[in-house]
């Protein structure tokens, strides 16, 4: 262990938990209009593929990012207008589309496979703070896509608590019915809720396929997709939260093979840990932590209002109310 | 019709039309056909992808019609209706390509006699109606090992490796002694992922053993993130499976599969009633396995001579003076076992008795690092 190992697990970090913040930021926006998506795997899928993609056509992962972002966007409707114009049970709607994505992904990308990627997100040293030990090989040498993904939940923060539109969303994700009564558009709310969530899920799976692991081959996605949803619920439903949650479980992804490298070794010089972990242990860490976090809000939500969004994953119909 | 008639529709109509689909496409009898089964999607640039392109080159090659189910996964429910599904099929020849199936796979040979199988990567067989299949991906391991050797300035290669069993050990070792060779200094750095496919995680392996020093990469996985890993490091990839070339830009060589021939010969073997069950351990001769020797290498010519020599049946990988093992224990010399190892299956037990020549089953049942890799074993 020396001073680049412990920068190369601070990257790692970095990049894990870019990845992990936009699709659990994503899906967190739609469940806070009460629409549950379990789809954030499959859209993951179809983001890294369509980005994947432009990347390899134009070699700009900027327009990458956007392509991807409203690929998604249109795709995630799927689910909108399945469980929200339509009304079907959204936990069948969401598997279905991580299913339909999956599929749908590896079906688009068949001739993507051998492609060698033409275009990546470029570190991005930020001026003299790059020169910072630690701080500026990490942090201020991380993509703009780290601090876009930023700048989205501090911006998501502040539409869902301090303007109209962010009442709105939550009014619908708390009580279709009562934000109904008010006047509010709860299916156009919806609507537009799941596909911001799948804009966000695909620049995750474009931030896969153009940084974390630049290529593109069936099942990328590995089941990050899957974390993303944990993460709303450890997250609580809000932002700042979700993004402890994702430096957390993307550290814990990080460490996952630096608890091998980092091992004591014959005639190896500085810190090295003495002892080994299983890292199958550490890897299922994410949901171990998840669970306990599960047990805690309901544990809380017997004294206190429950911290989940109220109308989450039901069906609103005006007429059956 | 309000909206709770036309879901009922929906399922209604759904419901007939699978029905339709379970009735149709019927085939008894009929021309030889062969149906292949793989545990991971075609689509992943790895094993399973070579295993397609043998299934289709054979297919031109023989003029049988074949097919083949992906995503299979191993010892479930889902393999054994696969397997069923094609002998209600008609089909003659299944070969099912991942370790875990060989159980289940015996099972349906020696209940369906008149289907014969074919595993690949395991170790059952009956004397009947099913034999097995593997390559000694060992012998280009240790070729690639030679130019990985000669291609470190750090002394460090990095080995991103899926899990701690006999194939996956014996590779390492056969690539380390191959690193040994061409550069006595140099030291294999192992990391195991715990997963065969997963670009993410892969990378993120990589990556550590990068950061470890290490400015040469190979890998027993699926995916080319390791290659991507190190290509950004300005390092050389070294790849397995498949020609990596066009999709890694720190490609030098890799070990690669070739089952064209192979399964060419099966086909042949099972359409013409000659389908004779055997223990099928190819190598480079049989061109099962292969690598290209990268002109670029300082030490090409002797990796050239090498493959002649193993090709020609005068070069074992293993007997070439003493192999020590991680503790400094001798375990070969003079092509003699000195001391056994603990048994990958059974931890009581250990393989190979002093005095014995090198078998194969000492080979199948590696568990033991050679001298030169750093890392544990699980």
């Amino acid at each position: 262990m020396n001073e680049q190992t412990i920068i190369g697990l601070l990257v790692s970090v970095i990049e894990f938990g870019t990845l992990l913040y936009l699709a659990a930021l994503g899906e967190m926006i739609a469940e806070k209009s009460g629409v549950l998506n379990l789809g954030v795997e499959g859209m993951m899928a179809m983001g890294g593929v369509s980005a994947f993609w432009v990347g390899v056509e134009t070699g700009n992962p900027w327009l990458a990012l956007v392509f991807a972002a409203v690929v998604v966007a249109i795709f995630a409707s799927i689910h909108g207008v399945v469980s929200v114009a339509i009304g079907a049970d959204q936990v069948v709607s969401g598997l279905a589309l991580t299913i339909l994505g999956l599929g749908l992904a590896a079906f688009l990308g068949e001739d993507l496979v051998f492609e060698a990627p033409r275009a990546a997100f470029a570190n991005f040293e930020l001026g003299p703070l790059a020169d910072i030990p630690w701080l500026g090989e990490t942090i201020f040498s991380m993509t703009l896509v780290s601090w876009l993904a930023l700048a989205l939940g501090g911006a998501t923060w502040f539409v869902l608590n301090r303007t109209r539109a962010g009442l709105s969303l939550r009014a619908v994700g708390e009580s279709a019915a009562t934000a109904d009564a008010a006047g509010t558009p709860v299916v156009r709310i919806r609507l537009i809720a799941v596909a911001i969530g799948g804009a966000l899920a695909g620049m995750a799976g474009a931030y896969l396929t153009l940084k974390l692991a630049p290529g593109w081959s069936e099942l990328s996605t590995a089941g990050r997709g899957w974390i993303a949803v944990a993460l709303v619920i450890f997250g609580a439903w809000r932002p700042g939260r979700v993004l402890v949650g994702s430096v957390l479980f993307g550290g814990l992804l990080a460490l996952e093979p630096r608890l091998q490298t980092f091992r004591c070794q014959p005639g190896q010089e500085g810190l090295c840990l003495g002892f080994e972990i299983d890292p199958i242990i550490v890897s299922m860490l994410p949901y171990i932590l998840t669970i306990v976090v599960l047990i805690l809000i309901s544990i809380r939500a017997r004294h206190r209002p429950s911290v989940a969004p109220a109308a989450i994953g039901q069906v609103y119909r005006r007429e059956e109310r | 019709m309000n909206l709770k008639n036309w879901r009922l529709l929906t399922v209604f109509v759904l419901a007939l039309s699978l029905i339709a689909a379970a009735c149709g496409g019927d085939d008894e009898g009929g021309d030889f056909k062969a149906a292949f089964i793989m545990v991971a999607p075609v689509g992943d640039a790895g094993w399973n992808f070579m295993h397609n392109e043998g299934r289709l080159a054979a297919e031109e090659n023989t003029g049988v019609e074949t097919a083949f189910v992906d995503a299979i996964p191993e010892g479930g429910a889902e393999f054994d209706n696969a397997v069923q599904q094609f002998i209600d099929d008609g089909f003659d020849l299944i070969v099912g390509t991942s370790f875990g199936y060989q159980d289940s796979m015996l099972e349906f040979a020696n209940n369906n006699p008149e289907v014969m199988f074919e595993h690949v990567s395991g170790y059952l067989m009956n004397d009947t109606n099913m034999g097995n299949t593997f390559g000694r991906m060992y012998q280009p391991r240790y070729i690639a090992g030679m130019a990985a050797g000669a291609a470190t300035t750090s002394n460090r290669v990095g080995y991103v490796a899926a899990f701690p069993i006999p194939e996956v050990i014996r590779g390492i070792n056969a690539f380390a002694l191959g690193v040994a060779r061409t550069n006595p200094d140099a030291v294999v750095e192992v990391a195991w992922t715990s997963t065969w496919f997963d670009p993410g995680v892969e990378g993120n392996f990589a990556q550590s053993l990068i950061d470890n020093g290490a400015d040469v990469l190979t890998m027993h996985q699926d995916s080319t993130a390791p290659g991507q890993a190190i290509t950004d490091a300005g390092g050389t990839f070294i790849g397995y499976h498949s020609d990596m070339s066009a999709q890694v830009d720190a490609y030098l060589t890799a070990p690669v599969w070739n089952w064209e021939n192979r399964y060419t010969d099966i086909i042949e073997a099972a359409k013409d009633g000659n389908f004779a069950p055997e223990s099928w351990w190819g190598g480079m001769a049989d061109g099962v396995v292969d690598i290209e020797i990268p002109s670029s290498s300082a030490v090409a010519a002797e990796m050239q001579q090498i493959k002649d020599d193993i090709i020609a049946g005068t070069f074992d990988v293993w007997d070439q003076g003493t192999i020590t093992a991680q503790d400094g224990t001798v375990i070969f010399e003079d092509g003699v076992i000195v001391n056994g190892w603990p048994d990958a299956f059974d931890e009581e037990a250990t393989v190979g008795t002093p005095g014995e020549a090198i078998n194969d089953g000492h080979l199948l049942g590696m568990n033991f690092f050679v001298s030169n890799v750093v890392g544990s074993l699980g």
